[in-house]
């Protein structure tokens, strides 16, 4: 069965730096990092000391909520650090590289795989943080039955990956990934692919393909799902990336907790934009010792895309869920009178106060300038431009600003998470930080309605 | 450049945070982000961000309503020489005009401006660039012999009533531009109507026939413009509104550039045609006869529903609710410039009016929305 989707609403933000489909080997990382803020709404419990030996796959730490929910180490070695931030608040573990042991778990054979020990696999070994729930975002709740897996393969945000080539070499662990799900779940796991172009996802076996047309954010999985089956009030969905399909597909075949992880390190800065194969928690720099990047500037990094991804410094670690490694000059200089319509038209602007519409064909430069101040929100319309959602965000943002949480419900505040706002941020002519406001209401909500 | 960067850098450096003027940091801001951008960076949220910011989108409005002015400059000395029945050329017409107008607008941002910079400070925000654009509406819209001190005392209650009061831009209820008006015509009805008023010095010249066409039409007067002159604006008026030519030049700038929403502005001309040409069929006066091509040309409509019915914070903010709100913007235009000869100018009450009644709007339509969703919910707690 398949059904096709097209999003109108939105913007394809074509940047310089794209990744060419070339696929190396990281070098070595001398350490490893876990960040217990990658895992929205998780309060982490340490399970290790600074200086204890640790193996592949053992555990080092656990949700305060659910102790069943164990984050397990991607390499063996030696916790060399916990990171903590104000009011000892766990930045970051950091486990330094040696030779040790594997963790392997007991899988049953294939026939006798159910619901509950296929759950229970998950949780022991440490796969189960790579199942997200929504509403909101946040780490799967083992006791939900969901109402279905939504796996996107279709990555449409600036720079982002092409999962076809990513995965090339992951095809039977992939399959053997969504065979796992598919018995997690009554209804049959959901693929949504590129309607332009049919690759080795359109013959995975046991799923509902969904075929995705239309310009950024139709990737995200929250527009997917509003456009398929929106998630009604009390409902949960599931949702896995597709390498981490392969992570637990691999898991079910040889016992071990997989983290691999390639990634696409893109961005204007990189000399040798690339695909690179690593683990989870890598450090950024045994990425960019393969790719380069310009050291004769001040340059940010990215964990993700440029809209939605997280800033790094250039010698911290991978986060745990991207595919993309967005590496782009810091803006910090000033423009004289870059207020003029029709200024500086290299800048990549939605708006029609400026030509850039005409020079985007090789791609646009971008720096990390704001570009203006933030301003009281004024204009109205030019959200919507790029929400292909039946939702109206500026009131769901207002709403959220007031804290009113009846309004927010009302206004579907489950249908999205904070990355989906992310072309609101960039297009905001009042600079607003959308998705900073849906954040903080999207905790209001989990703290105030469960 | 970098020189002058350098120098701004230094002067504001007893503005910077813990230094003795802190306090007044917006005050200079407000000057040094006309010169440069500022280099902040992203922090929070998408990494990188639009070209486009509130000083563009407001200069855009600005720049479209040049060709408006220069008309309404030239305009101003154009009526005054006819009357006068002096020979004149363009230059003679356009200075007589920037005579009295130039110092209008100086009043306003002045005046304007000032209160501004006092709330950015006391509030302790960055000044907003809103007032650029409502500083220069104000003395377009109001007649031309009209004493400096009113303009000045209608921007200081525009600003403080309108705006401030309700918390500054963003916030407002009411379009500023068209508060001041409104208080300076109820304020000061003699300055603001009959047909004194409408050419410059017209006091001073004897058997002068100033009338606006609409005060004509609602005295029951004959109009004795073409079609075409009232379309290029020749004819008596508030400064910069004759021009429906002009004005639309501008629409045509707000349009392109999706500053100004076109929804409003063709929603209201299909109000005001709709409802003008109901009344020519009726047409059991002169305004009712008044042929409903001709309302869209006279007084102050096209200017109103072009610049200040899309005020995007006192118009409707949805877009099905921007339809419903210009579709009845031109609605109330006729019928008031038909009703209520008293007011032979509707499109300022129109356009105040809808002002009040766009959160209302808006709601029914965001209600919609939520109704829909919260149908989906029943039903699908139906079916599990």
């Amino acid at each position: 069965m398949s059904v096709g989707i097209r999003i109108r609403r939105g913007a394809t933000i074509q940047l310089k730096g794209e990744s060419e489909k070339i696929l190396s080997d990281a070098t070595p990382s001398k350490t490893f990092a876990l960040k217990p803020d990658n895992f929205f709404g998780i309060v982490p419990r340490l399970m290790v000391k600074e200086g204890e030996r640790i193996s592949e796959g053992a555990p080092v730490f656990h949700s305060k909520q659910d102790p069943r929910i164990l984050f397990v180490s991607p390499v063996s070695g030696t916790v060399k650090e916990v990171v903590r931030g104000a009011k000892r608040k766990i930045l970051k573990i950091i486990i330094e590289e040696q030779a040790g042991d594997v963790v392997t778990h007991k899988i049953p054979a294939s026939k006798s795989l159910n619901r509950e020990n296929i759950r229970e696999i998950l949780l022991k070994s440490g796969a189960w943080p790579f199942i997200k729930q929504r509403p909101y975002g946040i780490t799967a709740d083992p006791d939900v039955t969901p109402k279905t897996i939504y796996v996107s393969t279709y990555a449409s945000a600036p720079l982002d990956v092409d999962f076809e080539f990513l995965l090339k070499n992951n095809k039977e662990d992939f399959q053997k990934g969504i065979d796992v799900l598919n018995a997690l779940v009554e209804n049959p796991v959901i693929l949504s692919v590129d309607a332009a172009f049919s690759g080795f996802f359109e013959n995975t076996k046991g799923v509902e393909l969904l075929h995705i047309s239309g310009p950024h954010p139709a990737g995200n999985v929250s527009v997917q799902i509003h456009h398929h089956t929106p998630i009604n009030m009390g409902e949960k969905v599931w949702e896995v990336r597709p390498e981490d399909v392969v992570n637990i597909g691999r898991l079910f075949d040889n016992g071990q907790y997989s983290s691999q992880r390639i990634l696409a390190v893109a961005g204007e800065s990189v000399l040798q934009p690339q695909y690179v194969k690593t683990k989870i928690g890598a450090l950024i720099s045994s990425l960019t010792d393969i790719t380069g990047f310009d050291k004769s500037q001040q340059n940010r990094f990215i964990n993700g895309d440029v809209l939605s991804g997280k800033a790094e410094a250039p010698d911290g670690h991978l986060d745990f869920h991207n595919n993309l490694l967005t590496i782009i000059p810091e803006g910090n200089h000033y423009r004289m009178f870059g207020w003029l319509p029709f200024m500086d038209n290299k800048i990549p602007s939605l708006s029609k106060t400026s030509l850039s519409w005409l020079f985007g064909n090789k791609g646009y430069n971008v720096d990390t300038n704001m570009n203006g101040e933030e301003r009281a929100l004024v204009v109205t319309g030019e959200m919507e431009k790029v929400f292909p959602m039946d939702i109206y965000p500026m009131q769901l943002l207002k709403a959220c600003m007031a804290n009113d949480i009846e309004k927010m419900e009302a206004l579907g505040i489950y249908e999205v998470i904070p990355e989906d706002f992310g072309l609101i941020d960039y297009a905001s002519t009042s600079k607003i930080e959308a998705q900073q406001i849906i954040r903080e209401g999207i905790e209001l909500m989990i703290k105030e309605a469960g | 450049m970098n020189f002058l960067r350098k120098k701004l850098d230094n002067l504001k450096r007893p503005f910077g945070k813990g230094q003795k003027w802190e306090k007044y940091a917006p005050a200079i801001n407000a000057f040094d982000t006309f010169l440069f951008v500022p280099n902040h960076t992203t922090h929070t949220g998408a990494h990188i961000r639009d070209a486009v910011d509130l000083k563009r989108t407001m200069v855009t409005v600005i720049i479209a309503l040049m060709p408006a002015l220069i008309y309404g400059i030239y305009n101003t000395g154009y009526q005054h020489f006819i009357q006068t029945e002096e020979a004149f050329t363009f230059l003679d017409a356009f200075v007589h005009g920037s005579w009295k107008i130039v110092p209008m607008i100086i009043v306003s941002y002045v005046v304007g401006l000032t209160i501004e910079f006092i709330f950015a400070v006391y509030r302790g925000h960055e000044v907003n660039e809103g007032y650029l654009v409502t500083g220069l509406l104000i003395p377009m819209i109001m007649p031309v012999d009209i004493p400096l001190w009113m303009v000045a005392i209608s921007v200081a209650f525009a600003v403080l009533i309108a705006k401030e009061a309700f918390g500054g831009t963003g916030m407002n209820i009411l379009n500023p531009a068209l508060t001041a008006r409104a208080f300076a015509f109820f304020a000061y009805p003699t300055y603001m109507s009959g047909n004194k008023v409408w050419v410059s010095e017209a006091s001073n010249i004897d058997g002068i026939s100033g009338e606006t066409i609409l005060g004509t039409l609602a005295a029951g007067g004959n109009v004795n413009y073409s079609f075409f002159e009232m379309f290029q604006g020749s004819i008596p008026g508030s400064i910069a509104e004759t021009s429906a030519l002009f004005v639309l030049i501008g629409a045509a700038i707000l349009i392109f550039t999706g500053v100004g929403s076109w929804r409003i502005i063709l929603g209201s001309f299909i109000g005001a045609a709709l409802v003008g040409f109901l009344f020519n069929l009726w047409g059991a006066n002169a305004l009712m006869s008044f042929s409903w091509v001709n309302h869209l040309v006279v007084g102050g409509f096209a200017f109103g529903v072009v610049f200040m019915a899309t005020d995007p914070v006192s118009a409707a903010q949805t877009n099905k609710g921007k339809w419903v709100y210009g579709i009845l913007v031109g609605v109330f235009c006729i019928l008031i410039r038909v009703f209520n000869p008293a007011y032979p100018e509707g499109v300022m009450l129109a356009i105040l009016l809808m002002n009040v009644f766009a959160p209302t709007i808006d709601h029914y339509v965001i209600q919609g929305n939520i109704n829909k969703r919260k149908k989906r919910w029943a039903s699908a707690l139906k079916t599990a």
